[in-house]
């Protein structure tokens, strides 16, 4: 069976659930090898990939990976596509997998396809597109399919795969190495789900009013287990960082649920969370065009609705 | 400094956008075109830099020829001319093939700086700048919330999950910016009417360089195979808080089994 690459997501060592859902869609397409990118590779990391079927796990740990902006994963998994020919690779379609996919495209002259909700075994890929609008069906004609898929879009399945590990040299060109990392900075918000892998969001916009009020938003998500969301125009307020923005040029969520609290529902937050499988939200203007979405619709004042929320949730754990 | 800012015409996203039956491209009659917003943040910075760095803006958009319009707000905002390429050979261009052609003009025309918006409405790949930058051989400063120039040395803040990373390079560079990054001027009076006179080239596909073969729907390396317009979700249920809103959720929420 030919060889799947899956590009591995992961932060300080640990795999991201987006890639066990890869490795899930890999095995309906042939035979997963997972592709390890930059520092961080251990016994865990790859128990956790042969777990979820690896077969082979190519690993490319040297830090100068992670020290440029995005050209070095495009030039290993390029080595890759050279040397194992693979059927498909599949990649998370984060910002910066979709540059690395678009990168990938160009050095092997293959189509790609980002934001695909689905694969069928025959390399079709399903998107949503236009704001959940059309249902599209696409393929790649040319070269290796190099395919961007949003997490949540497969159940993560166990099923043993042998993950036999071959270290991957790549000697990086001056050009992979024009865009230097000089520093990270760091904006951590507490220890919930990743925002594009929680099963449920709740995110909070405007009408919250302040970043401490934005307790009651976190209040709400913690009684649920989820992960925090926010509109825009919480993020430019400095309510909230920015990399927890939902929408057109923030992430894009397909949780099973998604609770919008005080957020109008413009067209580019639309965009971001269309495609969760239940709505609700929460707000005062009985006009807001968020309402036009929900599934379940509370017109109201978030500051008293919310916490009752909360409370009644945890009376009823 | 030779700024270039790439643009793009969009389908206005307030209003239905289609796929065409007959070749499953996106129909760009069927809605108004629009700049596409991001763009305008790109105009934006490419304005902010020419004045602290002296220079010049051109923006550069491949498109129909009604594109026009697109080009004449970013000219309007106080770009200095525009190049259009506009080829019917390029109707059904993919993403490999658009950065392809963008790339062999940029390459003819040159640049010190090329700034995009960080994704169109339409297609939203969100991957033309990574891919401009690996074809031109140039560094890759995406998703900017903040640009520096010094010199010939860039600095970006480039976001990302954690927070963001501070990025620098030397130039000539590719840019893409998201809209943290300024707020766009609206065109002035004057400067809607000065756009009017502002130079406008248009290059053919033979103008620019490109092998004809490598562009449009024929030879595109990705294919809509079938498409079909979702079912509209159904109406959800609305009530007005009477004082017991938040009960009334969570009775929605267990009865959804998410409690
Ligand atoms: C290029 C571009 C990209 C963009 N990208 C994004 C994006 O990625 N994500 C995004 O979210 N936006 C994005 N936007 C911005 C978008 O257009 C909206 O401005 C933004 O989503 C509005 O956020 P909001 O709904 O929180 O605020 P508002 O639209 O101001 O809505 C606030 C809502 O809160 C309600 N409210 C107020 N007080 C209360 C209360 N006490 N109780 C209950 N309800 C209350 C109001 O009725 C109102 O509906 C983008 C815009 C541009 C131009």
């Amino acid at each position: 069976m030919a060889e799947i690459l899956v590009l591995v997501d992961h932060v300080d060592g640990e795999v991201k659930k987006v890639t066990l859902e890869l490795l899930t869609l890999a095995r309906s397409l042939g035979e997963p090898s997972a592709v390890w990118a930059g520092p961080g590779y251990a016994a865990d990391a790859k128990a956790k990939l042969a777990e979820y079927g690896a077969e082979k796990v190519y690993v490319a740990d040297d830090a100068d990976i992670a020290d440029h902006v995005v050209a070095p994963k495009a030039e290993l998994l390029a080595q890759l596509v050279g040397s194992a020919s693979p059927a498909a690779v599949l990649i998370a379609a984060s910002q910066e997998g979709k540059e690395i996919a678009g990168r990938l495209a160009v050095k092997t002259e293959s189509g790609v396809i980002t934001d695909a909700v689905g694969v069928d075994s025959d390399l079709t890929a399903e998107l949503s597109i236009f704001g959940g609008g059309v249902n599209v069906k696409s393929r790649v004609k040319t070269g290796t399919p190099i395919i961007a898929i949003r997490p949540n879009s497969t159940a993560p399945e166990a099923s043993q795969g042998a993950a036999a590990e071959e270290r991957v040299t790549v000697s990086l060109s001056d050009s992979a190495k024009a865009a230097r990392v000089v520093e990270r900075v760091k904006q951590e918000k507490g220890a919930r789900p990743e925002l594009t892998e929680a099963a449920i969001v709740v995110s909070g916009g405007r009408g919250v009013g302040s970043a401490d009020k934005f307790s009651v938003i976190e209040e709400l998500a913690d009684s649920l287990g989820a992960a925090v969301g926010a509109s825009r125009a919480a993020t430019d307020a400095g309510w909230y960082p920015h990399q927890f923005q939902v929408g057109q040029t923030g992430k894009t969520v397909s949780p099973q649920l998604y609770i919008a609290v005080g957020i109008s529902g413009a067209i580019q937050h639309r965009a971001g969370m269309q495609t969760a499988k239940t709505i609700v939200a929460i707000n005062k203007d009985s006009e807001a065009p968020i309402f036009e979405l929900a599934d379940y619709g509370v017109v109201g004042d978030l500051h008293t609705v919310t916490p009752q929320l909360t409370e009644e949730i945890k009376k009823r754990k | 400094m030779n700024i270039v800012v790439c643009v793009k015409q969009v389908p206005d996203t307030a209003t239905e956008r289609k796929l065409r039956p007959d070749d499953k491209t996106i129909d760009r009659e069927a809605a108004e075109g629009v700049i596409n917003e991001i763009c305008e943040y790109a105009v934006e910075e490419a304005l902010r830099l020419k004045e602290a760095h002296g220079g010049e803006v051109t923006v550069l958009t491949m498109g129909p020829s009604k594109a026009t319009d697109t080009i004449r707000k970013a000219l309007a905002m106080g770009a200095d001319k525009a190049v259009h390429l506009v080829d019917d050979a390029l109707h059904g261009s993919d993403g490999l093939q658009t950065s392809y052609a963008l790339a062999q003009v940029l390459k003819k025309i040159g640049f010190d700086v090329v700034i995009l918006g960080s994704e169109s409405t339409d297609a939203r790949m969100g991957t033309l700048a990574a891919m401009l930058a690996e074809r031109l051989d140039a560094p890759q400063l995406s998703l900017a919330n903040k640009v520096e120039i010094d010199g010939s040395t860039i600095r970006i803040q480039r976001l990302t999950d954690y927070g963001f990373d501070r990025v620098e390079a030397s130039l000539p560079a590719v840019v893409s910016v998201v809209e943290k990054i300024n707020e766009p001027r609206y065109p002035s009076f004057k400067g809607i009417m000065a756009a009017k006179k502002k130079p406008v080239e248009t290059l053919s596909v033979a103008d620019a360089e490109i092998d004809a073969a490598k562009v449009g729907l024929a030879s595109a390396a990705t294919e809509v195979v079938d498409f079909a317009v979702a079912p509209p979700r159904a109406a959800g249920t609305i009530v007005k808080d009477e004082g017991d809103g938040g009960v009334k959720v969570a009775e929605f929420l267990a009865s959804k089994k998410f409690v």
